[in-house]
């Protein structure tokens, strides 16, 4: 694995985000708009700076809306990301790539959605229109039997996770406990005040055994933007830059969308393992660097091979690693201290690289002693994509 | 054997109550039998096949005597040469004739017609669709020269449009629209038709045809049908194995050149890059992989708990199936299966799976 030449050449030098609510109440370009409004103002810069976006292949507010709404001028660069939430850290590697080669020189990264209020995607593919592309064909393989949702298809990944390496509803019910402990604290998310127990978890109802309600990530409307630009031009701005110590992407071997069932071994996540050997080979760290993480969790057991796949434990032991108290703040690697798409809001996991910037700035509200580096995941299941975000040293 | 194992009265599974099926009508509407529809769409469903005989006066004379038509240059040298043609011509009208097929080919066809993907293909799947009549409703042609005795005409015929299904005063149907080309011994353009049809649904005898099911069809008259499951996406590349499925066979592609088997299916071997492949058999013996228990969101095809399982079978390949006489907490990874078939509806044939135990007890 190449150490490439992207480390430390770009950094995150602005983030914004509307509230994270059930029903915003107002259209999703305006929700974008106002995220990228916001983020371009905390990096104490204008619209007619930008000149490169990136987004989702996924959003539906398309470039030229939010360029022309929020009064941007010639933008030089534009890329979207594949896969869903698997785009997430993606985006702000076009991004930095875009930095560092000149193709742009202050990159706006946005997602924005009324997923609560509008299109529910919990709500499954049954129903959907049909066509004959290879994408929709794949779904053949299951709709037909009643497997529609994420929920369900995670859960066909969980049930070989518990077969094999003896872990139980407790262990996944462990991520949600420590995530809405971390949203308790944090004003911005929308189970702020309210906590909840192990036995909480344990009593709620089914959705896909062995995923209950409290092991699924929340809908949301809301918009989250973050702003990229070379380190050099993020050391005059506002904020301590969050430098992009490695950026990456991954796709597996047999990979599917959310069903890779025919690998040899499902009980991991190849492509995040591709991403995690990226990261460290850019970023010249391993494990043992990464100060504080945030960890994809639209469902919460696909936080456990992370944790094996990003070498914070060896595999089959996530579920010890968790017991031990490792992701709370003060523990070995402070998780989702935001509160997670769990427990502060689900924007496609880019409230949580927000969250990152906010942890190498030192202002995030459950912040922990001494960050240095902090690792972002995005979607698991899916071709996928991770950061790693430090500060000066 | 090919592992289709029925229980022991001979009845096939009914799982999770869904799979009743809407009595008596057929459901042409279904997505996979559109798009089996399309692929006839810009196809080639005749190709160019000559005429019998070339042109030649005895039947232009027979044929202009059939009509009444007593135009002279059809059957006199000298009147055509009088009109500046170089001699008699055929009227322009029996392009058509000159490539019919005639008696013989009509009793016992030629291969070419019944060839995979021809016009007898499309004849058999309109037919499968409960189209079982046939009007002719238009015809334009347009002609680019006379025909003169000694031409030798070839005919090739394109399926240019298939409408949805209309309501028409004969019964629900379907226009067919197809493009002859008629071209001369050199190959030059002569004619070309534009031929609809109107296939259609016999308002009496359209009553059942492709009736499949064998489990619980006899919904209560005037019951409310349950809903469907949902339609698979069907295209080129998994059509072979959504057929097989409805024949009672479970299909795993092969590649045809290194023998690698395959699931879910795709163009192109990952082994090997080859595009070239068949299908095996499978044995339908395997064990249980994984498994969810689907509590929400309900779709009304299914009843809840639902068992969605990740089988792999014997041949060494995984699918997602359905898992039936089994209660969900009787459940385990690793518990042995065997195949039985689930018919879902007329349309939607799948593999269900069932504990190997109860089968041999
Ligand atoms: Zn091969």
């Amino acid at each position: 694995m190449r150490a490439g030449t992207l480390r430390g050449a770009a950094a995150i030098a602005g983030i914004g985000a509307t509230e994270f609510s059930k029903d915003s109440g107002r259209s999703e370009l305006q929700l974008a708009c106002e995220a990228v409004l916001a983020a371009l103002a905390d990096a104490g810069l204008r619209p007619a700076d930008v000149d490169g976006l990136v987004t989702f292949t996924a959003e539906t507010n398309s470039e030229i809306h939010v360029a022309r709404n929020t009064g941007m001028g010639e933008v030089s660069f534009f890329s979207r990301v594949g896969y869903g939430g698997g785009a997430g850290c993606g985006t702000v590697q076009q991004a930095a790539m875009a930095v560092a080669t000149g193709a742009a020189e202050v990159v706006v990264c946005y997602r924005a959605f009324n997923e609560r209020s509008g299109e529910r995607y919990g709500l499954g593919q049954a129903d959907r229109p049909m066509d004959t592309s290879a994408d929709r064909a794949a779904y053949a393989w299951m709709t037909p039997f009643g497997l529609h949702t994420p929920a369900q298809w995670v859960a066909l990944f969980a049930r070989r996770y518990m077969h094999e390496y003896g872990a139980d509803g407790d262990d996944f019910g462990r991520v949600a406990v420590v995530d809405r402990k971390h949203a308790a604290t944090n004003p911005a998310a929308w189970f702020y005040q309210r906590p909840i127990t192990l036995e909480d978890h344990r009593s709620s109802r089914w959705i896909a055994e062995p995923l209950r309600l409290l092991d699924c990530c929340q809908e949301t409307d809301g918009g989250q933007a973050l702003v990229v630009v070379s380190a050099e031009r993020a050391r005059d701005l506002p904020h301590p830059p969050a430098l992009i110590h490695g950026a990456a992407q991954g796709l597996g071997r047999d990979q599917h969308m959310m069903t890779s069932y025919y690998r040899p071994s499902i009980s991991g996540i190849p492509e995040m393992g591709l991403v995690a050997r990226q990261l460290y080979a850019q970023s010249g760290l391993g494990p043992l660097d990464v100060d504080a993480a945030i960890l994809y969790d639209h469902f919460t057991p696909l936080v456990l091979p992370q944790l094996e796949e990003l070498g914070f434990c060896a595999r089959g032991e996530a579920k010890d690693f968790i017991a031990d108290g490792h992701l709370e703040v003060g523990g070995r690697l402070p998780a989702n201290t935001h509160g997670g798409q769990l427990g502060e809001a689900y924007l496609h996991g880019m409230n949580g690289i927000a969250e990152g910037v906010r942890l190498v700035r030192g202002t995030s509200v459950n912040q922990p002693e001494g960050v240095g580096h902090v690792l972002v995941t995005a979607g698991t299941g899916v071709p996928t994509s991770g950061l790693v975000l430090g500060g000066e040293r | 054997m090919n592992g289709t194992s029925r229980s022991a009265d001979g009845t096939s599974s009914t799982t999770n109550g869904a799979s009743r099926t809407e009595d008596g009508t057929s459901s042409p509407a279904s997505e996979a039998y559109e798009e089996r529809l399309r692929a006839f769409v810009g196809r080639e469903v005749t190709g160019p096949t000559p005429g019998q005989d070339p042109v030649n006066q005895p039947m232009i004379r027979h044929w202009a005597e059939a009509m009444g038509d007593r135009n002279p240059v059809y059957t006199d040298e000298r009147a055509a040469r009088a009109t500046g043609r170089p001699g008699v011509v055929a009227p322009a009208s029996m392009v058509q004739a000159w490539t019919m097929r005639g008696y013989a080919a009509t009793v016992a066809p030629a291969a070419r017609d019944t060839a995979p993907g021809g016009l007898a293909a499309l004849v058999a799947l309109l037919d499968e669709g409960g189209y079982t009549s046939v009007v002719a409703t238009d015809s334009e042609l347009e002609f680019r020269r006379e025909l003169v005795p000694g031409d030798h005409i070839a005919v090739q015929e394109t399926v240019e449009s298939i409408s949805p299904e209309k309501k028409t005063a004969l019964g629900a149907g379907r226009f067919v629209t197809t493009v002859k080309t008629y071209r001369d011994q050199a190959g030059g353009l002569v004619a070309t038709q534009r031929w609809r049809t109107l296939r259609f649904r016999p308002r009496e005898a359209g009553r059942p045809r492709a009736e499949r099911s064998t489990g619980g069809s006899a919904a209560q008259p005037g019951a409310e049908p349950p809903a469907r499951r949902p339609r698979p996406a069907v295209n080129r590349d998994n059509a072979f194995w959504f057929e097989a499925a409805r024949e009672h066979r479970l299909v795993i592609q092969r590649c045809a050149s290194c023998g690698a088997l395959r699931h879910p299916p795709g163009p192109c071997c990952p082994e090997c890059s080859s595009l070239w492949w068949d299908t095996v058999e499978s044995g339908g013996r395997g064990h249980l992989y994984s498994y969810v228990v689907n509590h929400h969101p309900r779709h009304p095809a299914f009843t809840y708990p639902l068992l969605v399982a990740v089988v792999e079978l014997a041949e060494g390949t995984r699918l997602i199936a359905n898992l039936d006489g089994v209660a969900p907490e009787e459940v385990r990874v690793g518990m042995p299966l065997v195949l039985d078939w689930l018919d879902a509806d007329p349309d939607l044939s799948l593999p269900v799976f069932r504990p190997a135990a109860t089968e041999e007890s």
